[in-house]
């Protein structure tokens, strides 16, 4: 028997009638692998990946991650367990390694240099302030932070349209290590040069609902 | 003068609003109309209060309908909070407890221990500038919530992301909130004196009492204030902040012009 989907959303609508962001959508996202979630501006492509940690709920239909129905699942619990990393890299006040600290207090030295490792940055940027990073840097802090929740899904909002493409390369070598490390990742863009760097899985998005999707081989080859 | 302002003295005093109208007219600021009717509505206002206050602090009246007053200015304090900062739910109730919270407060501390006399004269001007007070604050501490939550809204919801319960993610903007409502009262109480002579202290100096009785009212009338300020602004922030996020901790939509039914 396969396994359950990563993500399966039934029917799922979000927004108020007359503006639907997500419109009566069905769907599902794989369970293994990096999944691209492309689409214009406005398809509901961050739309869709907010259910996934319950930041948004739809107006109608159901989420499911691996089965179950998030609306039944504990929010804190859920959002610890799919992690999100955001389009333009928020860091809270402090030090790198205050904010590794709000994902978990607990952290000691070792751990925080070691999620920073995973992150591509060097123990030494545990004492910078985090608000003098540049974007890139920043980005990765923040991935290091959503790391720390030790997630077993990886949500990535447009991680790189704010960083310039050399930024934009290691971060998407290290959304790729994830995958390798078995951490499946879903990844939104809007670029196509992106998804055909990326993707294992792809959806395509068209005004709330899924144009296209399965494997990135097949939906490329189609002239995806 | 001796502090007698009869309707004569009264009517000379208009001599400044006039300078206004003319700075109205002379800028074409049309200003004119709202002046007049600001004038004459402050005027029928205050000569009803007047009037009413009068009978109410009669020592032969029952001191129940002081009490009933108190109780009209709060509920009139919380509908004009609600009105002023519409984008939270609920702000109605929140400001009616907030300001009975501290309007009791306040009382327990100037009647408890004996600062005031209770009666008529006392409760109900006590009762005006606590609640006064104290309904600017709530007004402050929903108002720059609201605004605070929206313009930082990426910052909150990467704390949500984290696992982070809405109260945890807000609580850093909590706080910048309660320090922007303390800080003008703390200010002021700071000036006092330097800067400007507080109402309490030069209605009594203008009525003829010795100005250091003037004095020590006033400062008693300022420690109220500022207990009542902190009072408000924490419960209102505490309050609100509850509000704006959804049981299953989301941030809510946030327009500052959202109307709400409170």
């Amino acid at each position: 028997m396969p396994p359950a989907p990563l993500f399966s959303f039934e029917s799922v609508s979000v927004g108020p009638a007359d503006a639907r962001r997500l419109d009566g959508l069905d769907g599902e996202l794989p369970a293994n692998g990096l999944t691209v979630v492309a689409g214009p501006s406005g398809s509901g492509k961050s739309t869709l990946l907010r259910l996934c940690n319950r930041l948004d709920v739809p107006s109608e239909g159901i989420v499911r991650h691996r089965g179950v129905d998030v609306a039944e699942r504990d929010p804190l619990e859920l959002r610890r367990e799919v992690a999100m990393v955001f389009q333009r890299p928020v860091t809270f006040a402090g030090t790198v390694r205050d904010n590794l600290h709000e994902a978990d207090a607990e952290l000691d030295e070792d751990a925080c240099a070691a999620l920073l490792e995973r992150a591509g940055l060097p123990p030494s940027f545990l004492s910078r302030d985090a608000g003098e990073l540049s974007g890139g840097e920043a980005q990765r802090a923040c991935l290091a932070r959503a790391l720390a929740t030790r997630p077993r899904v990886m949500l990535m909002d447009e991680p790189t349209s704010a960083l310039d493409a050399e930024a934009a390369a290691v971060l998407e070598r290290l959304g790729r290590q994830l995958v390798a490390d078995g951490t499946p990742v879903v990844w939104v863009t809007h670029s196509r040069e992106q998804m055909r760097r990326l993707a294992d899985h792809v959806v395509l998005l068209a005004a709330g609902r899924v144009e296209r999707a399965g494997p990135a081989c097949e939906v490329l080859a189609d002239g995806g | 003068m001796e502090g007698d302002v009869g309707y004569g003295e009264l009517a000379v005093s208009l001599v400044l609003v006039a300078v206004a109208l003319g700075i109205s007219i002379q800028m074409r600021l049309r200003l004119e109309r709202e002046l007049v009717v600001s004038v004459v509505r402050g005027l029928a206002q205050l000569l009803v209060v007047g009037a009413a206050l009068a009978l109410v602090i009669d020592p032969d009246t029952p001191l129940a309908w002081s009490w009933a007053w108190v109780a009209g200015i709060v509920v009139f304090a919380a509908a004009t909070v609600r009105r002023r900062a519409p984008a939270v739910p609920q702000l109605f109730w929140i400001a009616l407890v907030a300001n009975g919270a501290t309007a009791i407060v306040g009382f327990l501390v100037a009647f408890g221990l004996g600062i005031f006399p209770v009666q008529g004269r006392t409760l109900v001007p006590i009762a005006g500038m606590i609640v006064g007070n104290s309904m600017k604050s709530c007004i402050v501490a929903a108002d720059r919530l609201v605004e605070t939550l929206s313009e930082q809204r990426a910052e909150v919801e990467a704390r949500l992301a984290l696992g982070q319960p809405s109260g945890r993610a807000s609580r850093p903007i909590v706080r910048s909130v309660l320090r922007t409502g303390l800080s003008p009262q703390i200010e002021n109480t700071k000036a006092l004196g330097i800067v400007f002579l507080p109402g309490a202290m030069t209605g009594l100096i203008l009525a003829g009492v010795d100005p250091v009785d003037a004095v020590l009212v006033q400062l008693a009338l300022m420690y109220l204030i500022l207990g009542a300020v902190a009072t408000t602004t924490v419960v209102t922030a505490l309050g609100a902040v509850r509000r704006l996020f959804t049981p299953d901790h989301r941030l809510v939509a946030l327009s500052r012009s959202t109307r709400d039914a409170g």
